[in-house]
Parts: structure tokens; C-alpha cells; sequence
């Protein structure tokens, strides 16, 4: 596939490992966050971790919708689908996600609840018009890339004058949540060691690259946004490597291809039209986040799930065992939770990181749990020799 | 859920949507939230939606600069 094929060159990768190899500072330790699932995803899937030499790490950040959204959100999801009148759409992920006391939409579904899996916002929009009958409701989730679409949704039913048609609001904001990360206790007692973010390309094909000044300008952070085929990951690595050695903090962009400094402003525009910043939201794992996320604006309440069905949440607990909240704060791996790969496997999720397959859990189990580590790490020193 | 994939654009369609070819395979996307698509541009792929025009001249320069961050070490510096 064009676009994609050229960027998964293995001898490329291989040199640029090389590359980042040979640009370390031995005495020196780097430690860079990947805020955005789909990275986890590509730096398990393609081994990426194997090719970097032992003093690079790379932290797994809160960048997955699935993963952070709230139990207690979870549960007003599924209470809204156990709703006789209510048709429930959504994105295929959030099925397996777990809700308090095992619950989830796909047993809520296998109990009769009408819950629908969509692709797109456009698919829920047409469930509604075919059936007025029901009250479709889309359980929107997703970061700054994903909430163009449902914005877009909402035009149109507006224009439309559909009735029937609501969405319950979870989008949430990547820059904030660097800031929360930036500002947690363990951040502030020095417990994560932070030289850098890799910042997710997708988000800023729409926020763009400005919204992350505030990295490099209050906390010293360079952020390099990247692709997701691994070169992209491999070369913003590199970059990044540089700007700790020069001690620079700034903000590049390898994903020069999609990327501009000001992103796409239509899709802004419309975003700010229609949504307002909620003053705090909580994230699992991150707790309380202020200014962490969107809900709609007064002037379209009436497409607001929220405001229609009453929605109060309720702060539910996560399973007491499950590191998903440490994990997304990068203070531990999916190998230090005990329920990792015997009790909970992506079949048998116990937390939201083993369900989608961005989530640290999910991707570890998938491509990390089988390799042996010193084989890889004797595949690299060839590799690199 | 958060996948994005580049896709070309073969044909504009009436309300802002557009024919789209993944490897051969067709799809109908909106592409409302992009001014003047064309066919033959390659759109960025979200959930149904294109959310940035891919750009040629871009891509070669990242693959020049990812051929030279290849190279003997302290290049491309
Ligand atoms: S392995 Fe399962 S229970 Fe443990 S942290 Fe990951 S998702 Fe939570």
C-alpha cells in the first residue's frame, strides 16, 4: 500500500538503529514516552524495543481511548443500552471493555440490549433515520482525531432535525493529559523519568503540532509527532535522541507528510463549535484531569445523551489487583500486574489495557509475551555489530 | 479503534462523501472535513472520515531524510 509499504523497510530500520546506536551518549540514560496507543502498538508489533540500544527505554503513555475511559463512564453506557427504547452504536472496541462488578456491552448484548457495533459516525446516523422509532444513542469516544467525526455527525442531524438521534460525550484531550502526566505526584517526587514524548501524527493532522509549546516551553519535554509505520517511530526516536544531547527541548514534526504546525482548522472550527472543555474529567489511571476532556455545548443539548437520559455518573473502582492505572502513568509494565496473561488475556479481560489492541496489556500479550528476551536482544547486538 | 490509513481518492460524491480505494478495495468515506478533495489525493482515513490530505512532496522528503538518518553514523545530523 503506498504510504505505508516504504515506511516498514526492514534494512532501513535496521540502519537507523544504527543510527540511534551510535548517537547515544553511553553514560546517558533516555527515557521517552509514546503518548498514543496506536505507537505501543507499532513498538510491540514491529519489535522496535529489540533494535534500540539498553540505555533507550520507551514508556507506554495514556494514549488509548479504550483504556482510559472511567469504569464509572463504562457503567452509564451499559445502563443506557439496557434502556428498552435505546439503540446503542459503537465503535467494535469498547464491547469487551469492562464495567464494574464483570459487566460489559457484550454481555448487556447477549442479554437482549440493542447495541450495535458502527464504523463510522455516519452508520449510527443512518440507524436513526431508518428506524425513528428508537432513541440512537453513539457512545462517542476517542481523542482530538476521533471527534471530528462525531461533530460532523451532529451537523448533520441538526440540519436534518433528527430527534432520535444523541451522543454520550467521552472525548478527551491528548495535551492535557501530557499535562496531568507532567504534574502527577510520582512526576513531581522525580519517580518518572521523562526525557521526551513522541506525540501521536494522527491527532495532529486536526490540533496540529502548536498545542504541544507548553511541553517545551514550561516542563523542558521535546515532543517529536510521528507516524505509526515503525521508520516514522525509529526516526522520531532518533530525533529525539538529538535534541536531548543538544539539550534542546523543542517541538519537531517527523510526520511531515499529513502534519502542519496549525493542523486542519475546519475540523477545529467545527470541533469548537459544538463542544465545550469540561472544567475536569476523569481518565482511569490518571484520576481527575482538569480540563481532560469536551462535552457539548448548551446550544446542542438536545443531542446530548447526557442531558436527555439524566446521565449522573457514579465513580466506580477498578478491579483492586489491575495496574492499568500505574501502567498508563508509565510507572509500571503489564509484566508487574500478577493477572497478567493467566487471569487476564484479551479473551478474558480484567482491565482496559488487555482490550483494545492499542492498549500496553493487549500489545504486550500479543507480540512482546512469546519472545524470548535475550533472543531478541542477541538478534539486535548481530544486527547492530 | 484509533487506526488511520492513507487512501486515494477515485471519485467525489454528492453530500461531502467521496469513493475511496484501499489497495483495490472500495470504500464511501465523508470527506466534510476537508476543503477541494480530488480524485487521485491521498486522504488520511479515520473512522470513515478523511482527516488530512496526504502530501507527495512531503513523503519523498521524509523518505530522503529517513535514507540519510539510514546512513554512516553522525550523518544527517
Ligand atoms: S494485565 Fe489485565 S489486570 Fe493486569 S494491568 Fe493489564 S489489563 Fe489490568
Amino acid at each position: 500500500m503506498k504510504y505505508v509499504d516504504e515506511y516498514r523497510d526492514g534494512t532501513l530500520a535496521k540502519q537507523i538503529a544504527r543510527s540511534i546506536a551510535t548517537a547515544v551518549e553511553p553514560g546517558r540514560r533516555y527515557h521517552f514516552m509514546e503518548f498514543c496507543g496506536g505507537h505501543t502498538h507499532a513498538i510491540s508489533r514491529y519489535g522496535i524495543e529489540d533494535l534500540l540500544p539498553d540505555n533507550v527505554r520507551m514508556i507506554h503513555g495514556p494514549g488509548c481511548p479504550v483504556c482510559v475511559l472511567p469504569v464509572g463512564r463504562m457503567d452509564d453506557a451499559i445502563r443506557l443500552a439496557q434502556n428498552p427504547g435505546v439503540t446503542l452504536c459503537t465503535y467494535g472496541d469498547l464491547m469487551r471493555v469492562p464495567g464494574s462488578d464483570g459487566a460489559s456491552l457484550l454481555k448487556a448484548k447477549a442479554a437482549g440490549a440493542d447495541i450495535r457495533m458502527v464504523y463510522s459516525t455516519l452508520d449510527a446516523l443512518k440507524i436513526a433515520e431508518a428506524e425513528p422509532a428508537r432513541e440512537v444513542v453513539f457512545f462517542a469516544i476517542g481523542f482530538e482525531t476521533t471527534t471530528p467525526p462525531t461533530a460532523v455527525a451532529i451537523e448533520i442531524a441538526a440540519k436534518k432535525d433528527l430527534t432520535n438521534f444523541t451522543v454520550f460525550c467521552n472525548h478527551v484531550l491528548t495535551p492535557a493529559a501530557i499535562r496531568a502526566i507532567m504534574e502527577s505526584p510520582e512526576a513531581k517526587r522525580g519517580e518518572v523519568l521523562l526525557d521526551g514524548f513522541v506525540g501521536p501524527a494522527h491527532v495532529s493532522t486536526v490540533i496540529g503540532t502548536a498545542p504541544y509549546r507548553f511541553c517545551a516551553e514550561q516542563y523542558r519535554k521535546p515532543v517529536v509527532v510521528a507516524g505509526f509505520e515503525p521508520l516514522d517511530v525509529m526516526q522520531a526516536i532518533l530525533m529525539l535522541v538529538r535534541q536531548v544531547n543538544q539539550g534542546r527541548a523543542e517541538i519537531e514534526n517527523q510526520y511531515i507528510r499529513a502534519v502542519t504546525p496549525t493542523g486542519n482548522e475546519k475540523a477545529q472550527a467545527l470541533v469548537a463549535r459544538l463542544f465545550e472543555v469540561r472544567p475536569s474529567f476523569e481518565w482511569r489511571g490518571l484520576g481527575e484531569v482538569p480540563h481532560g476532556a469536551l462535552k457539548l455545548r448548551d446550544g446542542y443539548a438536545r443531542f446530548d445523551a447526557e442531558n436527555r437520559f439524566g446521565i449522573v455518573t457514579q465513580k466506580a473502582e477498578d478491579n483492586p489487583a489491575c495496574e492499568c492505572g500505574a501502567i498508563l502513568r508509565g510507572v509500571k509494565r503489564p509484566a508487574d500486574c500478577k493477572l497478567f496473561g493467566t487471569v487476564c488475556t484479551p479473551e478474558t479481560p480484567m482491565g482496559s489495557c488487555m482490550v483494545s489492541s492499542e492498549g500496553s496489556c493487549a500489545a504486550h500479550w500479543t507480540y512482546g509475551r512469546f519472545r524470548q528476551h535475550a533472543t531478541a536482544r542477541a538478534a539486535r547486538d548481530q544486527v547492530l555489530a | 479503534m484509533c487506526l488511520a490509513i492513507p487512501a486515494r481518492v477515485t471519485e467525489l460524491l454528492p453530500d461531502a462523501m467521496a469513493k475511496v480505494s484501499l489497495d483495490g478495495v472500495t470504500k464511501t468515506i465523508s470527506v466534510a472535513l476537508l476543503d477541494a478533495v480530488a480524485p487521485g489525493d491521498y486522504v488520511v482515513l479515520h473512522v470513515g472520515y478523511a482527516l488530512a490530505r496526504i502530501d507527495a512532496a512531503e513523503a519523498e522528503r521524509t523518505l530522503a531524510l529517513l535514507a540519510e538518518a539510514g546512513l554512516a553514523p553522525g550523518a544527517a545530523a
